[in-house]
């Protein structure tokens, strides 16, 4: 076995080990560090595809960003000491048989299907050549999602704002039900 | 590069993935694990974009854009979704799926 082989089983084993405990601990701050796990070990397979940019945002914003805030609502609203109470097995069951339905029917899918290996020479993906097609107006540019998504995420942050708030008109009403 | 590894090995393990969040998102009833669940989907995904890309199509970028595109929306997602928890348990101080069944006082 090639180091890169061993290097992709060891990731792999980790995403999908971790992923499971993720859907299945019982303790939420457990949960939401297994998640971290997951999403480090993913920028770990981008950096084995020679994604650097990609890998780096993974780790910045995935697994700096939104498990922090999950953390963070987690500590907002609930204990952290405390424990779900186990699924049920009947509902465990039926989702464990849809899912691997799925992923049965999807493997056999990927198994099947002759991926025709590229002949084309790769191209190095640096910061100079991500910059210059995010900027560009050509076929290849991407200036309008660019830009499409800058808005996007300022209309999610003004929204988060506007939900979160105290005292929004939905709260007053709330509260004038409560007297 | 990525000698000896082809890319069927990236896709099952992203379908894997996959199944495990739609496994947590149906089995779970939190709502900030629910959350956990679609974030596993959306970097399952995310993985199968960078595979095709540098196996079937090395000489262009669109699947990496795509996955940077993914990522932003994820990061807007999870804001929204996280304000909206927050509200919920605001009002009914649980984010337990199954006692918030009313849309409306």
């Amino acid at each position: 076995m090639i180091a890169n082989q061993i290097m992709f089983f060891l990731l792999s084993a980790m995403i999908i080990v971790f992923s499971v405990l993720t859907v299945t601990s019982r303790k939420i701050l457990r949960a939401a560090v297994y998640l971290l796990l997951v999403l480090v070990s993913t920028s770990g397979l981008y950096f084995m595809l020679n994604y650097q940019f990609l890998a780096a945002i993974q780790l910045t914003l995935y697994a700096g960003g939104i498990v922090v805030l999950i953390i963070f609502s987690i500590l907002l609203t609930s204990h952290i000491s405390q424990k779900f109470e186990p699924t049920g097995w009947k509902k465990s069951l039926l989702s464990a048989l849809a899912s691997a339905a799925g992923a049965i029917l999807a493997i056999t899918t990927i198994l099947d299907f002759k991926f025709g290996a590229s002949r084309e020479a790769a191209m190095e993906v640096d910061m100079h050549a991500i910059g210059k097609s995010l900027l560009s107006l050509d076929y290849d540019g991407y200036i309008l999602p660019f830009e499409v998504i800058s808005i996007l995420l300022l209309a999610a942050m003004i929204a988060g704002i506007v939900i979160a708030k105290k005292g929004g008109p939905a709260d007053q009403e709330s509260q004038n039900l409560k007297q | 590069m990525n000698a000896g590894i082809p890319i069927q090995f990236f896709l099952i393990l992203a379908t894997l993935m996959f199944f495990v969040g739609v496994y947590g998102f149906l089995s779970r009833r939190n709502l900030i694990t629910i959350l956990m669940s679609l974030e596993l989907v959306l970097n399952s995904v995310n993985i199968n974009f960078m595979a095709f890309n540098r196996y079937l199509f090395p000489h262009k970028m669109e699947g990496m854009f795509f996955s940077l595109f993914i990522i932003a929306v994820v990061a807007a997602e999870a804001a929204v979704a996280i304000a909206i928890i927050l509200n919920i348990y605001r009002r009914f101080t649980t984010i337990n799926v199954e006692d918030v069944d009313e849309m409306k006082y």
